[in-house]
């Protein structure tokens, strides 16, 4: 656990809230709420559930986010899109070819991503590995900025629930904050939605107090429609997070996907539900393509989820390109890659 | 670094992502201080006076136009009858198809000016005709100049001839568009044309006229004619035209089938609406919501066939309409030339005193009115997007074509009154259906006596699309092959 | 046929004949004229049971509302008939009877409707002889050329009834739009269309004027004028027995000028063909009372030549293009 005081200390730091202290769900009880515990009550009221859900239309859920993404985000509010991108980014590493060197140099730029200009805010997390998380809780200890672990057998979670619990518990142990599972795709596809629902169950009581981010795989699942399920299911089951991707699959997060995803986040707090996080992952490189997806979270939840505890990006590259674009906004003329750093 | 907020400002959770203004450039688009009438390929003066045509968004003044008098018509005809004689009708399809290539490459190459234009002219959001107007103008021309050498295999016999001189009158609400709609059919099956803009937004139809110019269109093919109604009647009424085509109310459309009695003129009206928006409830709901919004708040709710009548299935009204306030509280009403504002300006103080007018009268009727917070511009002419729930089908606000952004939303049980409420209008351009049942949204649609059905979609066009009423929403259709009939002998 | 009946049927049109006395044998109309024998040839004689003329609305033959009637004479000015004289009111229980009959008739099978209207020439084939006798009377020419004109009217129903079931393949598309959208045109009926039928040719022009509105499942409501009110409401029997839904052709039998008006303004009514309005001030008159609810419109042409190859002109008069669109995704 991050400590605040230590926090406050530094420059750049800007603490996230407390991990197990999620935000209190809105009081909107009223005729609209679901009766979300029976809808997990067992196989067949989950399925009813799921498959009750109002479907997407593919091509008005594209045309919605095309649309949204043509506003023109310029001078005072891009400054201000430019700076909640960084805070939100889950600076990521998850290579086999990962090395404490290698986790450590990312960790240092989490802690300054731009060494010539201190107002530069510090990234969300660090995201990686369950064997880097040691290497990366002490690079990071004081600094307010969370541990991310990928675990339950990253990034196909084709294993035993026995050896995603020790996956994830390995994690925590080592210091993780925050804790990236994947959902079992296949058992989404064939129907197995219990199955789906109590692993992620398991793999939150193992979290404790650690947060728990649900990947969806959303490239593996295909239509709009499965996204909308499995977004509720995790919620459902105990998702703080719910993720789109693990990156290591194509297409990974879209625009539209996220839009998807934000709506179920949006409808389960209107229906009585937890307020829940929302993190796109893999495939964003660009400011640009950031402050669109941030557009997306304005328009769709609203400013409440406008903040690091409730919106992540999962992204390496793109904090090179934030940081270019926010040395334009401060100087006026474009940056380029040699004036910000590898990792 | 001022332009970045201060780090406390920016940590504060309840920080709002507040757009700055993103103004199109105006710098793009010369306005004249007066302009002529277009004939025989001239700029000449008009002899019927002037009008001026102001932004609605600001109520400057941007222009000066010519009035057209019927001595001026008379001109016009006459040169659309000698190109008509001896140029057009002569000319191979495969040159007019050049032509007409042409005039839709200048519009792309021109697009972005014309858009701001239109924005200016018309106050229209520019989101709207850079994105939408302007695309379809050029796809318009594009779609049939390659018509104009193809007509024998369009299914009107071997060799359709042109009709002749065509007279032309466009609405307001999409004037390129429009334009592109009774220009590029006409001139494609060999017809010559005069056409008149509305006046309230002459601009972009007089920016055509110097593409033409440019595309170095043969004399007195496209003559434009600037002007109020008195002009439009005069052209419709004059004896030497042989089609007539007009875009706009019902009421003058009645006045222009009752005028073209007894000749020998064709005719094709495109009229008003009073579209049904059906949402079942196993729509997909975010969707309908977006196509809700897209049916009446797009253009301001000025479009013939806006859905402005929402029929939705009880046992979700109240989820429904949570949904549409939550969503209508994001829509963005401001500066039309703003590249992030959704709903522009009220196209003339006329029109917003109509929709102000029926507005008040749905209120005192008894229906429940909601619009969200929103401050309007202090000058210019503007109408906040606005719902009325507890509507009946008596209401005058579910009955007359209100063209503004005003959506009157009435429930039903059955999928059997659902279509008996939509169908219950004289009216019949357009109609929506919601519902992820595919046999249901094919019977819908059958049953739905409307020219056009949108089926989880709302508000689309394309060139190859045939758009066009049932009943009092006019006759005859325009786009694909469908939309040569109204300017071939057949 | 006898010298006799020859002479009559001269005289009188094969109509009378029919009538009055092609039921006799011929050596009893012999003894008829024979002072001597006439008592004896009465108590033999069989008087032929007369047709009466009635309009035809919502599939029953009614008397006009108005309890008038008027004389259907031959072309030699010989009495005919009295056939009903529609009313106004008559007219508008005719279009209530059309709108009525035009939801069941439009969304009946293309099939079924081709079906039916071949049913309808079949009929049509088998009164052959009936309608010749009918034409001859009323337009005074030779049995020849009415039994052509019977022939032309049947093999033209035949014609239009094979269209029922490729309209839609040849008037409707597949639009390629620029988007991911399914789009589709398909012809669709108007809804009801008054008809005014020409008084010449009496059932070729009534065929090809009435065929081309009800094959694509529109509803009928004819005006067959003055002595075109014979064949054509004998045609209305035929309709009456052939599987055609009541109420999908309506006939009046009248006046234009009084039933014109009426139509034209009638709101319920969609489309016009005028035909049959020989008047051209009155067709200008009645072309601006159908503005009111912008009825569709087909104008009078002058001389028209019934006999050319009509094309799909006046079936597309009074069809609507009706365009769907729909999202195309997974």
């Amino acid at each position: 656990m991050t400590s605040t005081t230590e926090a406050a200390q530094l420059p750049h730091t800007e603490p996230l809230p407390e991990i197990g202290q999620g935000r209190a769900p809105a009081d909107r009880a009223g005729a609209g709420h679901l009766d979300l515990g029976a809808a997990t009550g067992s196989e067949a009221a989950l399925r009813r559930f799921l498959h009750g859900l109002p479907g997407v239309d593919k091509v008005g859920a594209e045309a919605r986010a095309a649309r949204l993404g043509t506003r023109s985000i310029k001078t005072t509010s891009k400054g201000f899109a430019l700076d909640l991108a960084i805070r939100m980014i889950d600076l990521t590493t998850l290579e086999g070819a990962d090395t404490p060197g290698k986790v450590r140099s990312l960790a240092a730029k989490a802690r300054r991503p731009d060494p010539a200009d201190p107002t530069c805010p510090q990234v969300a997390a660090v995201c990686v590995y369950p064997d880097m998380v040691a290497v990366a809780r002490r690079e990071l200890h004081g600094t307010g900025i969370h541990v991310a672990s990928v675990a339950t057998a990253f990034p196909s979670g084709r294993t035993s629930l026995e050896v995603k619990l020790a996956d994830t518990r390995y994690a925590v142990a080592a210091g993780a904050d925050e804790i990236d599972m994947v959902i079992d795709r296949g058992a989404f596809l064939t129907g197995r939605y219990a199955e789906v629902f109590e692993q992620i169950a398991a793999v939150k009581a193992a979290c404790g107090a650690a947060h728990l981010k649900v990947i969806l795989e959303t490239g593996e699942l295909v239509t709009y429609d499965n996204v909308r399920r499995a977004s509720w299911l995790a919620m459902l089951a105990g998702a703080d997070f719910i993720k789109t991707s693990t990156g290591k699959v194509s297409p990974a997060a879209t625009l539209p996907v996220t839009l998807v995803m934000l709506e179920a986040v949006r409808d389960f707090r209107a229906a009585g539900g937890r307020t829940v996080g929302m993190k796109p992952a893999g495939g964003i490189r660009t400011a640009k393509d950031a402050i669109k997806y941030l557009v997306v979270v304005n328009e769709t939840c609203g400013p409440d989820w406008l903040d690091p505890a409730l919106f992540r990006f999962g992204a390496s590259s793109l904090l090179n390109d934030l940081l270019m674009q926010r040395q334009k906004l401060t100087s006026g003329h474009y940056s380029g890659p040699n004036y910000v750093t590898v990792d | 670094m001022s332009q970045v907020p201060e780090r406390t400002q920016a940590n504060e959770r309840t920080a709002l992502f507040e757009y700055a203004p993103a103004p199109e450039s105006r710098a793009i688009v010369k306005i004249e201080p007066s302009y002529d009438l277009f004939i025989g390929g001239e700029f000449v003066p008009a002899t019927g006076g002037s009008l001026k045509t102001v932004n609605p968004a600001s109520e400057e003044v941007l222009a000066e136009f010519g009035v057209a008098s019927a001595a001026d018509v008379d001109r016009a005809v006459a040169a659309a009858r000698h190109a008509y004689d001896r140029i057009w009708s002569r000319l191979p399809g495969s040159e007019r198809a050049k032509y007409l290539f042409r005039i839709a490459r200048i519009i792309q190459e021109r697009s972005r000016e014309l858009a701001v234009l239109e924005s200016i002219d018309n106050g229209k959001p520019i989101r709207e005709t850079r994105d939408v107007d302007l695309p379809l103008v050029a796809a318009h021309f594009f779609h049939y100049a390659g018509w104009a050498d193809k007509l024998s295999h369009a299914g009107y016999g071997p060799d359709p001839r042109p009709l002749g001189v065509a007279a032309q009158v466009i609405p307001w609400n999409f004037p390129l568009l429009m334009l592109a709609w009774k220009i590029a059919p006409a001139l494609a099956c060999g017809n010559t044309v005069v056409l008149k803009p509305a006046e309230t937004t002459p601009l972009t139809a007089l920016a055509f006229a110097q593409i033409c110019v440019q595309a170095e269109l043969p004399p007195g093919v496209v003559n434009i004619v600037t002007g109020a109604g008195e002009t439009g009647a005069a052209l419709i009424a004059h004896p030497d035209v042989n089609k007539v085509a007009f875009t706009g109310s019902t009421e003058v459309g009645r006045s222009i089938a009752r005028a073209v009695a007894g000749t020998r003129k064709k005719v094709t009206l495109e009229l008003g609406g009073k579209a049904a928006n059906i949402v079942f409830d196993d729509a997909p709901i975010d969707q309908a919501i977006e196509g809700i919004v897209d049916s009446i708040f797009f253009n301001q709710g000025q479009v013939c066939c806006a859905g402005s009548r929402l029929l939705v299935q009880e046992s979700i009204e109240e989820e429904l309409m949570d949904a549409l306030r939550r969503r209508m509280e994001t829509l963005r009403v401001g500066d039309p030339l703003d590249k992030n504002t959704d709903v522009g300006a009220i196209n003339s103080a006329a029109q917003l005193a109509k929709i102000t007018e029926l507005a008040a009268a749905g209120e005192a009727e008894g229906a429940e009115r909601w619009s969200p917070a929103c401050e309007l511009p202090s000058t210019g002419y503007w109408f906040v997007p606005t719902v009325f729930t507890n509507v009946s089908a008596t209401h005058r606000i579910a009955r007359e074509e209100i063209f503004g952004p005003v959506l009157s939303v009435l429930t039903f049980r059955t999928p059997e009154e659902a279509v008996a409420k939509a169908n219950n209008t004289p009216y019949g351009l357009s109609a929506g259906v919601w519902t992820e049942k595919g046999s249901r949204i094919l019977a819908i649609s059958k049953q739905l006596r409307a020219g056009v059905v949108w089926a989880n979609t709302f508000n689309k066009f394309d060139p190859s699309s045939p758009f066009g009423g049932y009943r009092e929403s006019g006759y005859g259709r325009e786009g694909g092959a469908h939309g040569l009939e109204a300017y071939l002998d057949v | 046929m006898s010298e006799k009946t020859g002479k009559a049927a001269a005289k009188n049109g094969p109509l009378k004949e029919t009538r009055a006395v092609a039921e006799a044998p011929d050596e009893v109309v012999k003894q008829m004229t024979d002072d001597a024998a006439a008592a004896e040839t009465w108590s033999r004689v069989r008087v032929a049971v007369r047709k009466t003329y009635k309009l035809y609305i919502g599939g029953a033959f009614p008397r006009s509302e108005s309890g008038r009637s008027y004389q259907v004479t031959s072309a030699d000015g010989e009495f005919l008939a009295n056939a009903a004289l529609a009313s106004r009111k008559d007219a508008r229980d005719a279009v209530k009877a059309a709108r009525s009959a035009f939801g069941g008739w439009s969304g009946a099978t293309a099939y079924n409707r081709g079906q039916v209207l071949y049913r309808i020439a079949e009929m049509l084939e088998g009164r052959r002889e009936q309608f010749a006798g009918e034409v001859a009377a009323v337009e005074g020419v030779t049995q020849d050329s009415a039994l052509a004109q019977v022939d032309a009217a049947i093999d033209r129903w035949v014609w239009y009834a094979g269209w029922a079931d490729k309209l839609s393949q040849v008037r409707g598309t597949v639009n390629p739009v620029a988007g991911p959208y399914w789009n589709v045109s398909s012809p669709e009926p108007t809804g009801v269309v008054a008809v005014f039928a020409p008084l010449r040719p009496s059932l070729f022009g009534l065929v090809s004027v009435l065929a081309p509105v009800i094959v694509s499942g529109n509803a009928a409501v004819v005006v067959a004028p003055d002595a075109a009110a014979l064949p054509a409401i004998t045609l209305a029997e035929v309709l009456a027995t052939s599987d055609l839904p009541g109420g999908v052709v309506n006939l009046l039998t009248g006046r234009v000028a009084e039933l014109g008006k009426p139509l034209a303004e009638h709101l319920d009514v969609d489309a016009l063909d005028l035909a049959g309005v020989e008047d051209p001030s009155l067709a200008t008159e009645l072309e601006r009372a159908g503005a009111q609810n912008l009825k569709r419109l087909r104008r009078p042409v002058p001389n028209p030549d019934w006999t050319t190859d009509p094309g799909l002109d006046r079936i597309t008069s009074f069809l609507e293009i009706k365009t769907v669109w729909h999202p195309v995704g997974v």
